[in-house]
């Protein structure tokens, strides 16, 4: 445990016996994507879907065996050296400013490097099935690709600059993926276009990349430096008050609420689903979103430095667990009600980092990738046999139509709402039990906490109970195409149902693998002890009542699921009409988009128009370059009468201005 | 006879050709004034050779007499396109080259 001050010795040497070493291919792994991206996009319309398929899915693949290779290889190393950082070049160097490119393997971002790989390998296949006959098949591809490599970028980078680039990087196809059907309408009740939705995405998380740009800024000015290494080091020994590093950890928290979808800035998230259902999977579940919750584990450091801040982002990641889940309760979408659970899982990550609880946020990231991604591709399978349908009102009885996706889904859920034995029960109960046991947590979190578990529960059965139990409500013409999915959708989904089980077994309490394969990473630069106090054996017995304590609640919410959808059938309806307000409120998902709209939109596109526009731009600036202009023309026709086109006029001049010289050389 | 007198009358036709070329319109007499100012420096060439016993003054002429040779080839070619464009060698009535 106690590393701190100890060099870390030289990670090859203990490896040199394999005689092929990973860590001096580390680069491989971000640039096997790169190379599928650029083939399907410029080749792809040519190659056919067949060679598409396979090259977007085995890039991935590479990349993902090459992670396992570099996985078994830090595992070799004993557990507080487990660090390969490869420099490939010197990127930026200015004055004191020296930029690296060059990519950093630690435990951390060891994890995620296999969840962005192997999830994504998965998640590419399931595509292929999915994307089956699109006209934009190769284009698809060729951005998933690009979405893979800007992610391992971003989780790889040994700096904040090349981790921003990735940032951005995945912003953008996030934005190019969700926009993918750019001519089709998402929401036929507001109008919003999926090119619409697209921008929307990419618009707010501008508002976070500034906040997140401006923490880079003031990291450089305080450490000058932006090398991860260089920065955590100075920050546990420096003197730096605590005022400013609750600066930083709140500006990076800001991008962090814009990528990872938080309070304030998740208004994106839920019409992300415009996009197609693999990549709500893959970026807008099971990897980009967390990006987040990454950099803040990454940042742990700064974090710990500042206390204020942390309570920020429990708080915040703690809200937004229970409003998302709310707005999950009534929603008829059955990708709309996945997208608000992933907000609210996304919450208790934060939660978990909010109270020092890093590794148990990463363990929760990773689960969550497996059974979120599950429950999506499930969706997709799901809207695949009904012809593309997403509402859950016109669903119903699909259990006897389409088995596997039912069996599948059926796992994703119990794994998400928390049912002992499987993926999430092991990680929301360690997230649960960090927020009443840490120093940084508190009673009031944990509670809250507790209940939006229960309204998981609750609303992610509510949806298993409506699109699979009953009587089917979709018309005759959807029902004669009813068929379940292909096998190169259906494999995905079982070994990811495989995974969303057994995927919790890294991480039982007491008996703990991916913790202790983590902590070194957040234990580093900071002395064990301040991060969330370590369990003692006496409090043993509480946390086995407060795990039976979530169980219960988690199985209340699956109850009264079951009584209200497949029991009683229209008690919903009932409980709806009965307290209208309440309903309505849920339903106009808390009418936030329509403040927003009031509040941000409305007034920047009015000033923009009338200021920005017609006075900024038409006025002052077409006026200062037409201004310009309009006076030298002025000159220049007043000037140009000097050139008479006639030679003898210019050897006037000529001589005229020679005589001039010469006398004044002969009178000087 | 006196150094000084040469470089007077060299002067005295230097001075002629620059009239000509400032003055005349027609653009044959501008080259003959032109010829004037060249040989204008050829004269203070040759005298100076002369003053100061030296040859190169003398060398220096026979470049200028095989580059004037030159241009009046060139030049009389141009006037006769011109000619043929115009039907006029006042260079005063040729002036396109303007705004």
């Amino acid at each position: 445990m106690s590393i701190v001050g100890s060099s870390i010795q030289d990670p090859a040497s203990s490896i040199k016996h394999l005689g092929f070493s990973m860590q001096d291919y580390l680069w491989l792994i971000p640039f096997f994507p790169l190379v599928g991206f650029v083939i399907n996009g410029l080749l792809g319309r040519k190659l056919g879907e067949k060679a598409v398929g396979v090259i977007g899915s085995g890039v991935v693949l590479a990349s993902f065996v090459a992670a396992v290779l570099a996985f078994l290889d830090l595992l070799n190393l004993p557990s507080e050296s487990r660090l390969f950082v490869q420099t490939l070049y010197r990127w930026i160097a200015t004055g004191n400013f020296a930029v690296d490119v060059g990519f950093r393997l630690d435990a951390l971002s060891m994890t995620m490097v296999l969840v962005v790989t192997g999830v994504g390998f998965l998640i590419h296949v399931y595509s292929i099935g999915y994307m089956h006959g699109d006209r934009g098949f190769a284009r698809f591809f060729s951005f998933l690709n690009l979405f893979t490599f800007a992610m391992l970028l971003l989780v790889m980078g040994s700096n904040f600059l090349l981790m921003f680039v990735g940032w951005e990087g995945v912003g953008l196809c996030s934005y190019l993926l969700i926009g993918y059907y750019y001519d089709r309408i998402f929401d036929e009740t507001t109008g919003l276009t999926c090119a619409g939705a697209g921008t929307k995405a990419f618009i707010v998380n501008r508002v976070g990349d500034f906040g997140f740009l401006l923490g880079i800024f003031l990291i450089f000015a305080t450490f000058g430096s932006l090398d991860f290494e260089t920065v955590f080091k100075t920050a546990q020994s420096s003197t730096v008050s605590t005022e400013i590093f609750t600066a930083i950890a709140l500006l990076l928290f800001v991008g962090a609420t814009g990528k990872s979808a938080q309070l304030p800035l998740y208004v994106w998230l839920p019409d992300a689903m415009a996009g197609p259902t693999p990549v709500s999977a893959l970026i807008h579940a099971a990897t980009m979103v967390t990006a987040g919750v990454y950099m803040v584990a990454r940042c742990s450091v700064l974090y710990l430095q500042a206390p204020i801040a942390m309570e920020v982002v429990a708080v915040v990641g703690v809200a937004t667990a229970v409003f998302a889940a709310t707005m999950a309760l009534t929603s008829t979408d059955i990708k709309k009600v996945l997208a608000y659970s992933t907000i609210s899982q996304l919450g208790y990550m934060f939660l978990a980092c909010g109270v020092g609880a890093f590794a148990a946020g990463i363990f929760h990231l990773v689960t969550h990738a497996f059974f979120k991604a599950l429950l999506f591709l499930g969706a997709g399978s799901v809207m695949h046999a009904l012809s593309g349908e997403t509402q859950l009102p016109k669903m119903g009885g699909l259990k006897k139509y389409t088995p596997t996706t039912f069996w599948t889904f059926l796992v994703g859920g119990l794994a998400i709402a928390g049912v002992p034995g499987l993926s999430g029960f092991f990680s929301k109960d360690e997230i649960l039990w960090k927020t009443l046991s840490s120093a940084h947590g508190s009673t009031a979190l944990y509670f809250v906490a507790l209940a939006a578990a229960g309204l998981t529960a609750f609303y992610i059965f509510r949806m298993v109970y409506l699109a699979f139990y009953g009587a089917p409500r979709m018309n005759a013409a959807v029902m004669h195409h009813l068929h379940e999915s292909p096998r190169v959708m259906t494999v995905p989904l079982m070994i990811l149902a495989v995974l969303s089980i057994i995927g919790g077994y890294i991480g039982v309490p007491h008996f703990s693998q991916i913790e202790h394969f983590l902590d070194p990473v957040f234990e580093r630069f900071v002395p064990a002890g301040h991060l969330a106090a370590e369990a003692s054996q006496e409090s043993f017995g509480l946390e086995l009542s407060l795990m039976a304590l979530s169980v219960a609640v988690a199985l209340a919410g699956i109850y009264f699921a079951y009584q209200m959808y497949v029991v009683k059938v229209g008690a919903a309806d009932k409980l709806a009409t009965r307290l209208p307000g309440l309903y309505k409120l849920l339903v106009r998902k808390y009418y936030v988009d329509e403040i927003y709209e009031a509040l941000f939109v409305r007034p920047l596109n009015w000033l923009s128009e009338n200021f920005f526009w017609k006075i900024f731009d038409v006025k002052l600036i077409d006026g200062t370059v037409n201004g310009a202009a309009t006076v030298f023309g002025g000159i220049a026709s007043v000037l140009r009468r000097w050139q008479t086109g006639i030679v003898q006029n210019y050897a006037v001049t000529l001589v005229v201005g020679l005589i001039i010289i010469l006398g004044y050389l002969l009178v000087r | 006879m006196p150094l000084g007198y040469y470089l007077v009358l060299s002067a005295i036709l230097f001075g002629i050709g620059v009239a000509g070329v400032l003055l005349r319109r027609n653009a044959i007499v501008i080259f003959m004034s032109i010829e004037l100012m060249l040989n204008a420096v050829n004269l203070t060439f040759v005298a100076f050779a002369a003053h100061l016993k030296n040859l190169e003054g003398q060398i220096f002429v026979f470049f200028v007499m095989v580059v004037a040779a030159a241009e009046v080839a060139v030049g009389l070619a141009l006037i006769v396109a011109i000619f043929r464009l115009k039907e006029t060698v006042f260079v005063d009535e040729i002036n396109l080259m303007k705004w």
